[in-house]
């Protein structure tokens, strides 16, 4: 992590499931309430988290009968927040988080995109993947994500 | 997933009781709504009045349910809160469907009636 002094920090755990994302951002969001943030950011917090969250329970977790742990660190660095994910599941494809490109709506009726929203929302509502201080959290051994 | 539904011709109303559609209720609230407007009016008002916020399967189940109701009919959305708006916009899905303020105004735009 970052070097420079620490003066917020929430962290805690959830267990991956069907509720695991609104119980973290729920409790994330009652974290972060003595900073006092402008209606804007905790709508971008929800929005950018609740897509990472899903996807960690459905790609990194799989299967429902073997959940696993998701660590939730939100950070103040300078006037951002720092916000990263870990887990143990199964890793990204390559490697990498999908390019997350904008859904295409120019097309037939019956071909209307039912997904690919997800990653397009966390790239345009968050810093993710470039990371403004300390060393990257995304490990190609697990799907943690880190955004600012 | 609870919906209710009320039809004031030649529109059926759907309302959603709850104050969020993600991922957790996402395939829930596609199956309400696939039976709710199996039949019936050409036009569905989808009233998200209740509705706080919505994530990408929300948004996808909500295509989802357009698409199910076929290209001859409308899905409309109304009463849409601010951060349910700002992801539609977002995502540009604002351009696949007619968004409506309030319900009333989806009426009145939609069958020159009031609610």
């Amino acid at each position: 992590m970052s070097s420079q002094p620490v003066s917020f920090c929430v962290t805690f755990s959830v267990t991956s499931g069907v509720f695991a994302a609104r119980k973290a951002l729920a409790k994330l969001l009652e974290g972060l309430a003595p900073l006092q943030l402008d209606s804007e950011d905790p709508d971008s917090i929800k929005m950018v988290l609740a897509e990472v969250l899903n996807n960690i329970v459905e790609h990194g977790y799989p299967n429902p009968q073997k959940p696993g742990p998701i660590g939730v660190q939100c950070t103040l660095v300078g006037s951002g927040l720092d916000i990263a994910l870990t887990d143990t599941g199964e890793p990204m494809p390559n490697g990498e988080p999908p390019i997350g490109n904008a859904p295409n709506t120019n097309v037939q009726f019956a071909d209307l995109p039912e997904g690919e929203f997800g990653w397009f929302l966390i790239k345009i509502k968050s810093t993710f993947p470039k990371r403004a201080t300390g060393e990257t959290q995304l490990r190609p051994e697990s799907r943690s994500y880190s955004y600012l | 997933m609870e919906l209710s539904t009320k039809t004031v011709d030649p529109v059926l109303i759907v309302s959603v009781n709850e104050d969020r559609i993600d991922a957790a209720v996402a395939i829930e609230f596609k199956d309400a709504m696939r039976a709710e407007t199996l039949d019936g009016p050409k036009i569905v008002v989808l009233d998200l009045s209740t509705v706080n916020f919505i994530d990408s399967s929300g948004l996808g189940a909500i295509v989802a349910s357009m698409k199910h109701m076929g290209q001859d009919r409308t899905l409309a959305l109304a009463g849409l809160t601010p951060t349910v708006d700002k992801v539609f916009r977002l995502t540009r899905m604002d351009t696949v469907f007619s968004l409506f303020a309030t319900l009333e105004g989806a009426l009145e735009a939609l069958c020159n009636r009031p609610a």
